[in-house]
């Protein structure tokens, strides 16, 4: 096991060089002076352009500039926003929690629906049931998502005034940041009504973020369930007599998971692109749409630390659930 | 087992065969058509669409559809915020989404052929060069990608349709690595070889030709990612510009007046929906037909 962590921790390194090298060199291919680009400024006095040349290395060749740049970034030094002049790690860090919270809760709402419904979908093989959630799951699955929030503000915050349009909380309320996390948050701060106004602003992004990583889970639940379905060791324990919601819900449902699991893993890359778009529409102040305002408002620092900083969490999550994969799949841990 | 009747017969010209297993998947047909609809649609759009797309007129302007109060048959899904025919632009709109599909998945085969031909054939530093570099391109959020390549080269139809082919380009060249290294291991790679054929040669005439049909059904599905991913930039601000009528940026446009008028919002999505749909039911059908062994 030690054998197998280190080596998925080595294969991280050129991932993670790659990474900031595409943040580098993203920096350099805007058109026009780069200091200027990072000074954001146009026409800057040739003193101070000097010095900021001689503080980010321009003058050095471009190897040692990547160097520079890497020993920076090593340091938690991301640069500054031109707009805030926070340093840009620092507004990452208080904008993410936002975008984790409504990340989770869009799991927590696509994946027992979707195990469900691809369990019982592969349980009744070709029935109605069946056809219905593999055709729901498609549409799902073919979801503009910046579309679906739209409608689902439509209805329920337009037509049934279900739920409020935008935010994470209502105004009426200040919540001290204690984690970041609004729902734990309200709770703490016990101000009344304001844990159901942080739910209720949760409801509809989490649905529209959820809606993709839903279908693909129901699609991905029902074809490993049927492959496993058709194995002799669920033949014998049927012929055993066991009760048919273990062989199901035991026996071929732990089988069933392996390759599910690895396919929420890689949901977290399309979770960040959902994420960019369900906060745009529902103005949710996380960093998908921190880094959308970042190109509206040519703030370069923060397009380039922000695409670093989310590039690493992609990659750091997909090394715990490759993990996670080998500690519940064994076969995977002894492999080569 | 082949019976002697099935022997001595001819076999079934190959698109006959293909066309026997495809037809049975109703969904697959089901997309052909819509496709092939959208596609006349596009084709014909200067003919068959009621108003220019751009033609803007105040006085008809947020006309709801005709079969609501206050609608009209001239204008039969309505009209946007300043009076341009919602029908028409979406029409126009369908020609602006095939061509993105279509040259997206185009520039991203060509290239991605290119480079998985180049890391199978060639093993080795070029091999792990072109597939880190793959990996890391893979390991981004799509769409923060591709934001980030249109931030950098400027909002626009080509430069998004560009970035879109960069973030889909890991996807071809892994299809096409694996099936090149499964290509190679196989018998008449090796007699080719042996009776003097040069790399180029054995790449493109004998072992790319055998690495279709796993192309084919990547580059079928990729339409509708393109289609999708271009619509998002267009409605983050970031694709075609107004007054274009691509439908993620009429949908960016219409985003203030979903409060008012409902059918500015829901035809332009509906319009992806459908296409997308259509694109995945066929690609399906295509996965199915032509390489099984893909069936998820």
């Amino acid at each position: 096991m030690i054998r197998f962590v280190l080596t998925r921790l080595g294969l991280l390194v050129p991932t993670f060089l790659g990474i900031t090298l595409l943040a580098f060199v993203l920096i350099r291919l805007v058109p026009g002076d780069p200091i200027e680009t990072l000074a954001g400024e146009r026409g800057l006095d040739p003193a101070l352009h000097e010095k900021l040349r001689q503080e980010y290395g321009f003058d050095k060749p471009w190897l040692t500039q990547y160097a520079i740049y890497i020993g920076r970034v090593l340091h938690g030094d991301l640069g500054r926003s031109l707009i805030t002049h926070e340093p840009v790690l620092s507004e990452f860090r208080s904008l993410f929690p936002a975008t984790v919270e409504l990340a989770l809760c869009a799991i927590a709402f696509a994946l027992p629906i979707g195990l469900g419904a691809g369990m019982l979908a592969a349980v009744r093989r070709n029935s109605i049931f069946d056809q219905g959630v593999m055709g729901v799951s498609l549409a799902g699955y073919s979801m503009p998502i910046f579309w679906w929030g739209l409608l689902l503000i439509l209805l329920f915050s337009v037509e049934l005034d279900l739920t409020p349009v935008s935010g994470r909380i209502s105004v009426m309320y200040f919540i001290e940041p204690v984690t970041g996390f609004l729902l734990i948050d309200t709770l703490l701060s016990d101000q009344e009504g304001a844990f159901l106004s942080a739910v209720g602003h949760l409801i509809l992004p989490s649905i529209v973020l959820g809606t993709v990583p839903l279908a693909v889970v129901a699609r991905m639940t029902r074809s490993a369930m049927l492959e496993v379905l058709g194995e002799d060791y669920i033949r014998t324990a049927r012929a055993k007599g066991l009760p048919s919601w273990r062989v199901i819900g035991l026996h071929a449902l732990r089988n069933a998971l392996i390759p599910v699991v690895t396919v929420i893993g890689l949901q977290i890359s399309v979770l960040f692109t959902g994420a960019i778009l369900t906060e745009t529409i529902f103005s949710w102040p996380g960093v998908g749409k921190w880094l959308i305002e970042s190109i509206n408002r040519r703030d370069y620092p923060v397009l380039q630390g922000g695409t670093l900083l989310i590039g690493t969490t992609v990659m750091t999550v997909n090394l715990v659930v490759d993990l996670l994969y080998g500690l519940i799949n064994p076969r995977i841990r002894y492999a080569k | 087992m082949p019976s002697p009747s099935a022997a001595s017969s001819q076999p079934p010209h190959p698109l006959r065969e293909f066309w026997q297993y495809f037809s049975v998947n109703r969904g697959a047909v089901a997309g052909l058509t819509v496709l092939a609809v959208v596609l006349v649609a596009a084709l014909l759009a200067d003919v068959i669409s009621p108003h220019s797309p751009y033609a803007t007129d105040s006085t008809v302007a947020l006309t709801p559809p005709f079969w609501q109060h206050g609608g009209s048959l001239a204008f039969p899904l309505g009209t946007d915020a300043i009076g341009r025919d919602i029908l028409s632009r979406l029409i126009h709109g369908a020609r602006l989404s095939l061509t993105i599909g279509v040259s997206v998945v185009a520039l991203s085969t060509v290239v991605g052929v290119v480079l998985g031909l180049a890391a199978g054939f060639a093993r080795g530093a070029v091999d792990i060069a072109v597939m880190r570099a793959m990996d890391v391109l893979l390991t981004m959020p799509s769409l923060l990608l591709a934001i980030v390549i249109v931030a950098v080269l400027g909002p626009g139809l080509m430069n998004a349709m560009l970035a879109v082919a960069v973030v889909v380009l890991p996807h071809y060249v892994r299809v096409t690595r694996a099936a090149v290294l499964g290509e190679l291991a196989k018998d008449y790679v090796t007699a080719s070889r042996v009776s003097g054929a040069g790399t180029l040669r054995l790449m493109f005439k004998d072992v790319l030709p055998n690495c279709t049909a796993p192309l084919i059904v990547q580059a079928s599905l990729g339409v509708s990612t393109a289609i999708l991913d271009a619509a998002a930039l267009g409605f983050l601000g970031l694709g075609a510009q107004p007054p274009s009528p691509e439908w993620g940026t009429m949908l960016a446009d219409a985003r203030e007046f979903v409060l008012r008028a409902w059918w500015v919002v829901t035809f332009p999505g509906l319009m992806i929906l459908i296409t997308v749909l259509a694109c995945n039911l066929l690609g399906d059908g295509l996965r199915d037909a032509l390489d099984p062994k893909l069936k998820v």
